[in-house]
């Protein structure tokens, strides 16, 4: 049995760059176009002078199965609307095909086709429509709608009266009872409150949930993501990265989100007049990313520089898991209450963090230098990408049983290899 | 491809070059959206403005009798037996029908930019909705003509019956040059500010005010190549009664209105796939 639902081969779709002078807005007049028509004819002669290509997607491949629900991730200008209004039919590819075996319903935002001055009743049937769906079927499920939306009182008012809450969830009620068999989602959820987030949470699940659905969803929340989606792939410069269960792409994209290379100490911006900050290690490593064993059980952070001053100053780790949650924080100077003075000329600071024991996964680590009494000296809200490696896939992100804490290092006794590796 | 397959609508999505179909199967499936756009029009119309439905009527009616005050009594024109207003009234219900849907259709696309960016549907079903609307105001207009008709105790009698075939032309016509004017002015903004000067100038270049009869002899060849000649004696025949000199004019219209629509539907299909990179 064929369960194909979308299937996307070599899509690729090119805009060209008019290096215009005229144009203002993006769309050109008569003028434009007769005033330019003395260098097209000389550039007739010589082509694709003045344009430059831009492939918004390139070689993009992949199916979608009946009862799969496949999440999008990527940075912005990836190229991941392109593909939904590609999908969506709203944008014509440059190459390649799509394959589309049932009906599609697009939510590319919130209301499609809504208009202030009509009622709210009016609006469900006028959304309804331009979303695909049929009179009847709309009339069916009216009731249904306007109980989900929680608008009964005010159906026959019109939608410029009602409030952004009750706007919202009066659209996303309309396009949630779309029964197409294939349905494409472009950040629809980025509205509303809390409690309708979670409504509607819950409403995609049913969604997802009822048989034979194919959902394509775009989302910039890993938490959707991995709770909504079956599998996910990641698309970046146009191109397809990586394709397979959301989980494991996003932690693959989460490291490179970051464009984690290089060195750390390159990610400091500002630091306060008169200290300078010369290297940055940790885990023995001065590089932005750091792959460590899930039984490691502490990480050491070393910090060399020089002070014009005498200052007190003391390091500050936050750990983070990949949603940018806190996991613990380390504050020898908040823990014991002392914070040494250093005097003027080269200062290192360094420290074995003992962390939880985490199980595999996508971190990160935030490193400050502070004095609690009185100011930041300089702050790394991403310092370092912490790829913990291991075979286990328990739930959650720490293993039972494990503690944290901190310890000072003096001068030799730090190591590289505290139960960590080097990724090299 | 398996069986159960075969009852799924299927379409393959890619990149088209040059003419496309036209697709007319689609314009029908998707009839709902039509209906719905074109009502949301209407009922916007009405629901905006205090006096609603009178403008409507009111409209037509000062702008008939004004210029049936100047053009009639002060300039005198000919009207070919038949009372001047009527022949001034008839003109102007075929003339504001051909013009409003010029208008409403012509910058629709450009009106639904939102949409367009948002969801698919036809496009074409875009400016045929901005048409209906149109023809919704004509309806209503054509009650306050037979409101005068039946005043002045006019009755055309069987060329009644000409009356739906030279509607029909009219909108054809309307909905044709509304193809491509509504295609161009995606491009080209510049359509937007020429459409009334050329609405303007196209109800003085049509026998709206004046008869056939007052163009002399020797240009009546040119002046019937305007295809709204034909339109505006053909419902002025169905309204007041006419004679059989209607007939050639008309055809001439009702062909020009077919290529206008079929041209028009095939140069939008071919354009439309950059509407979505130019709105």
């Amino acid at each position: 049995m064929n369960d194909i639902a979308i299937s996307v081969k070599g899509l690729g779709k090119r805009y060209r760059l008019h290096h215009s002078e005229g144009a203002a807005g993006g769309y050109r007049t008569l003028r434009d176009e007769v005033m330019r028509l003395p260098s097209r004819l000389r550039n007739a002669m010589r082509p694709a002078a003045e344009v430059d290509d831009f492939w918004a997607l390139r070689d993009v491949s992949f199916d979608v199965k009946r009862g799969e629900v496949l999440g999008v991730i990527g940075r912005n200008g990836a190229g991941k609307s392109t593909l939904l209004k590609i999908l969506s039919r709203i944008v014509e590819p440059t190459e390649g095909t799509v394959d589309i075996y049932g009906r599609v319903g697009s939510l590319l935002e919130v209301g499609t086709g809504f208009h202030p001055e009509l009622t709210g009743r009016e609006n469900i049937f006028l959304s309804g429509a331009i979303l695909g769906m049929k009179r009847p079927e709309i009339r069916a499920r009216f009731d249904e709608i306007v109980a989900f939306a929680g608008v009964e009182l005010f159906v026959d008012e019109a939608v410029k009266h009602y409030s952004s809450g009750m706007y919202a969830r009066l659209a996303f009620a309309v396009a949630a009872h779309l029964e197409t068999e294939i349905l494409l989602i472009d950040e629809v959820l980025a509205v509303g409150d809390t409690e309708f987030k979670q409504r509607c949470g819950m409403k995609m699940r049913q969604l997802v949930g009822s048989e034979g659905r194919a959902i394509i969803l775009i989302s910039h929340e890993p938490a959707l993501i991995r709770s909504l989606c079956s599998r996910a792939i990641h698309v970046d410069k146009g191109r397809l990265q990586n394709d397979g269960l959301p989980d494991q792409v996003l932690t693959r994209y989460h490291l490179e989100r970051k464009s984690a290379s290089g060195l750390i100490v390159q990610g400091i911006k500002q630091v306060a007049d008169g200290i300078r900050i010369d290297s940055i290690k940790v885990g023995g490593s001065e590089e932005r990313r750091l792959v460590i064993a899930s039984d490691a059980e502490h990480i050491d952070v070393v910090l060399e520089g020089a002070i014009q001053r005498v200052v007190r100053m003391e390091l500050e780790v936050r750990l983070y898991d990949r949603d940018g949650n806190t996991l613990a924080f380390f504050s020898p100077g908040h823990d014991s209450g002392l914070v040494a003075v250093r005097n003027p000329g080269a200062f290192r600071l360094a420290h074995r963090i003992k962390i939880p024991r985490l199980l595999r996964g996508a971190y990160s680590l935030r490193i400050g230098v502070v004095d609690p009494n009185f100011t930041g000296w300089f702050d790394l809200p991403d310092a370092v990408q912490l790829e913990v490696e291991g075979a286990t896939t328990r739930l959650g992100m720490l293993s039972a049983g494990s503690h944290c804490g901190w310890m000072m290092l003096s001068g030799e006794e730090v190591s590289p290899t505290g139960g960590l590796e080097d990724p090299r | 491809m398996a069986q159960n397959d075969i009852q799924r609508p299927f379409v393959r999505i890619r990149p088209s070059r040059g003419w496309s179909a036209l697709r007319l199967g689609e314009l029908w499936e998707f009839r709902d959206v039509l209906v719905m756009l074109a009502l949301r029009d209407v009922k916007l119309r009405y629901k905006q403005t205090a006096l609603g439905i009178v403008w409507v009527i009111l409209q037509p009616l000062a702008a008939g009798l004004v210029l049936a005050l100047i053009f009639g009594r002060f300039a005198g024109m000919p009207s070919g037996g038949r009372p001047y207003v009527l022949f001034i009234f008839a003109g102007l219900l075929g003339w504001n029908l051909f013009a409003g849907i010029l208008q409403r259709a012509g910058n629709s696309l450009v009106a639904e930019a939102r949409l367009i960016t948002k969801v698919y549907f036809p496009r074409l079903l875009i400016p045929c909705a901005a048409a209906a609307a149109a023809l919704v105001d004509f309806l209503i207009s054509l009650v306050v003509m037979v409101g005068l008709l039946v005043w002045y105790g006019v009755w055309p009698g069987w060329w009644l019956l000409l009356l739906p075939v030279v509607v029909l032309i009219n909108v054809g016509l309307a909905v044709g040059i509304s193809f491509w004017i509504s295609a161009l002015n995606v491009r080209y903004r510049d359509f937007m500010y020429a459409l009334p000067f050329m609405i303007q100038m196209g109800l003085y270049a049509s026998p709206v005010v004046y008869g056939l009869e007052l163009v002399p002899e020797r240009w009546r060849a040119v002046f019937a190549l305007n295809p709204m000649a034909g339109v505006l004696e053909g419902l002025r025949s169905a309204l007041l009664g006419g004679t059989a000199e209607v007939f050639r004019p008309l055809a001439l219209a009702a062909v020009m209105a077919l290529i206008a629509l079929v041209s028009g539907a095939f140069f939008f299909r071919r354009v439309e796939r950059d509407f979505t990179d130019n709105l």
